[in-house]
């Protein structure tokens, strides 16, 4: 059988394959998508977004267990730094979802980011879309969360949970890197803390800024904008002593209804397939330019500059030069 | 194309010490390894789950408690369960020398004792992968 028809099949060591092969890139993993792509487009995908240590993967892992109360099956792709010293990496997300383990209705994949900046790996999409066609109803997406730029999730989640936790200083951190303008719903987790009150007071205080200020501040290109129709909830949690889920699952759950209910479903849908279809045309594209262009010139080039004989921008050009001529 | 050896680097049994597991870890993660923690108390059915899950290209098992007689015919017997028996393990720890030959009767690929070199470890990883 093949491994696509027995991922299908519910074989998961197939899936665990899959996964691999789709997250290196290779031309069975790429073969794959293309035969399970008709089946994506039905599974709920919630990013979990927010700084290292603020409890995301603990919350992810209680989140699906209260979720699995009425779903099938769940999936959770958790994103780690990948050492840009060595290339190397530490996953350690599983750590904090051991109750998962015993519930094989529950596949949880950890990832390395692979120098991607933005908080997903390169590959976190095409892992997700195989999970999606698989029959994954839900999908969990935990993120890097190295402070900035993990805006990157909202193009490929549908409902974005910013986490934050008290005595971080994170509302400030989260405002400049347009976190929370993605977010859909806010927890602060570690309610259990009694610094939470102040955290959420903060936040509600933000949120009431982006939202009457409307948008200007980072310079990140937002896929998405404020919507009206949808109030972003700042729940509380502490997951380590599951409180707070039942609200959380729920606010989720309304966001979901919103989406349908409002159109916005579809409309994420065509954000995010253009989206994915801008980044397939840069990747081939710039294969395509280092075979045009070929090492040999790019360094003859970047000796020109040196030599100030030229400036890069001109050099640039001129090494495209090729691909015109056809 | 992006490949990279996944190990799992698993803690099962009851002893409280991840020490030395984590200072494991970290080397193979400095040798360019993506690496696969787990933490403390793993079940034999949780090492299977998070190998099988994670598809990684080998199993690191740190025991300090003395139970690894008990512990690894039952991982390997979950491993099998799952279809993955063919997966290398190799255990790291505090293992009486008389125990290795029955380990790796057993289907262990090798045993590591608490003085272990990371830089060898490294090169047996690489290794059994690439074999
Ligand atoms: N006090 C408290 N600690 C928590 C809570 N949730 C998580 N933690 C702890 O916060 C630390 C980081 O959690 P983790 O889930 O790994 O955070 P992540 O880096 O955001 O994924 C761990 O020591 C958790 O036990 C909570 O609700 N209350
Ligand atoms: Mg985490």
């Amino acid at each position: 059988m093949k491994l696509t028809d027995a991922a299908l099949a519910g074989d998961r060591r197939a899936l665990a394959r899959l996964l691999t092969w789709v997250e290196n890139g290779t031309p069975e993993g790429r073969e794959a998508l293309a035969t399970l792509f008709p089946r994506t487009g039905r599974a709920h995908v919630i990013g979990i977004t927010g700084s290292p240590g603020a409890g995301k993967s603990t919350l992810v892992g209680k989140l699906a267990k209260e979720i699995r109360q009425h779903e099938p099956r769940l999936a959770i792709v958790a994103v780690d730094p990948t050492s840009p010293f060595s290339g190397g990496a530490l996953l350690g997300d599983r750590l904090r979802m051991q109750d998962l383990v015993a519930d094989t209705g529950v596949f949880m994949r950890s990832m390395a980011s692979r120098g991607h900046p933005g908080g997903i790996a390169h590959a976190t999409r095409d892992v997700v879309l195989l999970l999606d066609a698989i029959g994954f109803p839900v999908i969990l997406v935990e993120t890097v969360g190295a402070g900035q730029a993990q805006v990157e999730v909202a193009r490929i989640a549908h409902t974005v949970v910013l986490v934050e936790a008290p005595g971080m200083g994170d509302e400030v951190q989260a405002l400049k890197a347009g976190l929370m303008e993605i977010a859909d719903i806010i927890v602060v987790n570690k309610a259990d803390r009694p610094e939470a009150r102040q955290t959420v007071r903060a936040l509600q205080a933000a949120i009431l800024g982006i939202t009457t200020a409307g948008h200007h501040g980072p310079a990140v290109e937002q896929p998405l904008e404020v919507v009206a129709g949808w109030e972003t909830p700042i729940l509380q949690t502490a997951a380590v002593d599951n409180q707070g889920l039942t609200a959380l699952v729920e606010a989720i759950a309304a966001h979901r209804r919103y989406l349908e209910s409002s159109g916005r479903w579809e409309l994420l849908s065509r954000l995010h397939a253009r989206a994915e279809v801008e980044t397939w045309l840069q990747r081939h594209l710039m294969l395509l330019l280092e075979e045009k262009v070929g090492e040999q010139r790019l360094a003859a080039a970047v000796e020109a500059v040196l030599r100030r004989e030229k400036d890069p921008a001109t050099a640039a050009q001129e090494l495209l030069a090729p691909l015109w001529s056809q | 194309m992006d490949r990279k050896i996944r190990v799992l680097i698993a803690k099962p049994g009851l002893d409280g010490h991840d020490r030395g597991a984590k200072v494991v870890a970290r080397a193979l993660r400095d040798a360019g390894m993506e690496v696969i923690y787990t933490g403390l108390r793993q079940t034999p059915v949780m090492v299977a789950e998070a190998a099988l899950q994670e598809d990684v290209d080998v199993v690191g098992l740190s025991i300090l408690s003395g139970a690894h007689m008990a512990l690894v015919p039952r991982i390997l017997e979950e491993l099998q369960k799952r279809n993955i028996g063919a997966l290398p393990v190799f255990v790291g720890g505090i293992i009486p020398a008389d125990d290795v030959p029955a380990l790796k009767a057993l289907g262990v690929v090798e045993v590591f004792g608490p003085g272990t070199n990371t830089q060898s470890l490294v090169g047996f990883i690489h290794q059994v992968v690439e074999a």
